[in-house]
């Protein structure tokens, strides 16, 4: 039944990878300006520009660039970055390491955080603390996160100077400074999220605080907090693990300015370069893997859910 | 089986929701008992305070709802309403059980039946999960639930209606209470379930001894099930009884409206249902007299005036009421005239 469950869900991603990336792919090459006039400089004559075009193959079709594209990815050959000569698919995953402990982090806070707030808020109902985080709901929610990241680079690294204001330590060389670094970055991005689930989860578990199996749960004697615990959380997070899915590409996307914000060498920086430079193998590369982790985690959302709630059938 | 002690005994309950255009008077001067081993039905309209009234004895009104001093609520003799939340939820589960009206809702959809159960044995007793696991098992055969063990791993929704109200009887019975409060359990089920259910319910009376406080507004389970009945109207009791008396001689007009608006399968067919006239009155606009009076055919210048007294007949049932009904061939007999309310 799973076994089924699951191939059915990958049979479904192929047919939404081939769409979503011929429309990026079609896209990154409508992107003003020639690579290969970047490359060989203000100076370059036409020839050399025409001959450089047809060696990357410039000169063809929007699809039949796609395909040779496609055909070459297939075989896991992303080619190599039109600027630098690296290999797209080495330069993508060493980065997307970075990336990927960066959003995980993020995502613990914003889960966490979102959790603990809604939680408090539903045990104490219009008390101060349930205002104070449906103030920071709201407030989380309207900050541009690039605003959020000066300010914090500004009070906790030039002001207390806690926290290192850029760079990045991979956990697996040095764990404390990893932490140290990736503290400020993952606030401004996960804030957001953590504002996000509050929220939702805040109003999913007011309404199933009053839900009859609720009441009956305390005609049992139970007591708030198993009440909110045992009976309200579970059933109140089956609607939040959409958004929690949702947010992952959110936050992937979101990358791309906080990495520069905090010049961390992860993909959203990567993108940013290719673009900058007209690199648009490795922008390709790093589009393709950015829509491979959406998919991924939204296939993982599906699987959360199943396993969260009895009622839905593989 | 029967005996004539005392199980629960409400005495001048008054809840009360204070709002900004007055006091809202859910449940208004209440006292009753509920005997060991006495099914007790309470009998009203929606909005009439049987809910309110049961989940006072439970304490699980909803926090706007408070108590006046005088009112006390007593199970063998310790007041409810002094106890502290923490002690009250001892009592809760163990003591009094509740079961409620729809069992679609009642149960927790993301639990495994058999986890809700152990849930509410484990609460009250200091024994293993394996063992309450095995109490859950026997509540599920006498509650009559085929292949128990196997349906212990099931969760709500792969189980009907009938099947989930006897789990929440089931759980309701894990720690042995000595009080049941039936919140309308056969309202939403079908007929012939309904019937099973009421089946369950007596058992256990005979077999347990368990007092049933039976809140419904199906007056054909009370006739089927129940001992004595309350009648509720407007947060007051205006009539109670043993069932046998109530229905063969109801004296107050509500009661007596009551019974009319419940279609007879014998005699002639009628073309229409008797009805009781007009709506429950407004909650913050009460009339000065008998509650009853903007709804009554036998109203007088006096039920007007005057709230009712309390009147007690020789034959254990009272009213409050100024004309109550006589049937014919039967004399109006005053044992005592309290005066209460």
């Amino acid at each position: 039944m799973f076994l089924k469950f699951l191939l059915r869900r990958i049979l479904y991603v192929i047919p939404m990878l081939l769409i979503t990336t011929l429309i990026v792919y079609s896209f990154i090459l409508l992107i003003p300006g020639d690579p290969a006039l970047t490359l060989l400089g203000e100076n370059a004559t036409p020839e050399k520009i025409a001959q450089l075009r047809q060696q990357l193959g410039l000169d063809q079709s929007i699809i039949s660039q796609y395909f040779d594209w496609l055909i070459n990815a297939l075989k896991g050959d992303l080619g190599r970055s039109v600027f630098t000569g690296q290999y797209v698919h080495e330069a993508v995953i060493e980065r997307l390491a970075v990336t990927f402990q960066l959003v995980v982090v993020a995502m613990i806070i914003s889960i966490f955080g979102g959790m603990f707030f809604a939680i408090t808020s539903t045990f104490f109902p219009n008390s101060w603390i349930d205002y104070v985080s449906r103030f920071f709901g709201t407030l989380g929610t309207a900050l541009p996160n690039f605003w959020l990241a000066m300010l914090l680079i500004l009070f906790f690294s030039l002001h207390l100077g806690w926290v290192p204001a850029t760079g990045f330590t991979s956990i697996t060389e040095n764990p404390f400074e990893f932490f140290k670094g990736i503290l400020l970055p993952a606030i401004s991005l996960g804030a957001v999220g953590t504002a996000q689930i509050t929220r939702h989860l805040r109003s999913s578990l007011m309404e199933v605080m009053s839900a009859d199996y609720v009441r009956t749960a305390y005609s049992k004697g139970v007591n708030r907090w198993q009440a909110i615990l045992k009976h309200g959380i579970q059933n109140a997070m089956l609607p939040v693990v959409t958004t929690i899915g949702i947010l992952f590409g959110h936050l992937l996307g979101a990358t791309v300015v906080i990495e520069t914000v905090f010049a961390i060498p992860g993909i959203g920086q990567l993108a940013v370069n290719s673009v900058l430079q007209h690199d648009f193998t490795m922008l390709q590369g790093v589009v393709l893997i950015m829509i491979v982790m959406v998919i991924l985690i939204n296939f993982i959302t599906d699987i959360v859910y199943a396993l969260l709630d009895p009622r839905i059938e593989y | 089986m029967k005996s004539t002690t005392q199980l629960l005994e409400v005495k001048n309950l008054k809840a009360f929701i204070p709002t900004t255009k007055g006091e809202i008077k859910p449940v208004n001067d209440v006292s009753f008992t509920i005997r060991k081993g006495e099914i007790m039905a309470l009998v009203g309209e929606s909005g009439s305070g049987k809910s309110v009234t049961s989940l006072s004895i439970m304490g699980l009104n909803a926090s706007a709802i408070q108590y006046k001093t005088e009112s006390s609520i007593l199970l063998n003799g310790q007041d409810l309403l002094k106890l502290k939340e923490k002690e009250m939820r001892k009592i809760r589960g163990n003591d009094i059980a509740m079961i409620f009206q729809d069992p679609m809702f009642s149960l927790n959809p993301v639990h495994q039946i058999g986890k809700q159960i152990v849930e509410s044995i484990i609460l009250h007793k200091k024994i293993k999960y394996k063992e309450a696991e095995k109490i859950a098992l026997d509540l599920l055969n006498k509650v009559g639930i085929p292949d128990a063990q196997r349906r212990l791993r099931n969760y709500p929704h792969q189980m009907s209606g009938g099947m989930r109200q006897r789990i929440m009887i089931a759980m309701a019975l894990a720690c042995n209470p000595q009080l049941l409060i039936a919140d309308e359990p056969t309202t939403a089920l079908d007929v012939t379930i309904q019937a099973q259910i009421l089946n369950i319910l007596k058992n256990l009376q005979h077999e347990f001894g368990i007092s049933i406080l039976l809140i419904t507004h199906d007056l054909g389970v009370v006739a089927e099930i129940a001992d004595r009945v309350l009648v509720m109207y407007c947060g007051e009791i205006v009539e109670e009884g043993t069932v046998k008396e109530v229905f063969k001689n109801p004296r107050h007009p509500y009661t007596k409206g009551l019974m009319d608006s419940v279609p007879e399968l014998t005699g002639p067919r009628i073309d229409e249902l008797e009805t009781i006239p007009g709506v429950v009155p407004n909650p913050l606009e009460l009339p000065s007299g008998c509650n009853f009076v903007t709804r009554c055919s036998f109203a007088t210048e006096k039920c007007r005036q005057l709230a009712p007294v309390h009147v007690k007949y020789s034959t254990g049932n009272s009213v409050s009421c100024w004309n109550p009904l006589v049937k014919e061939g039967v004399s109006l007999n005053y044992a005592t005239t309290s005066s209460v309310s």
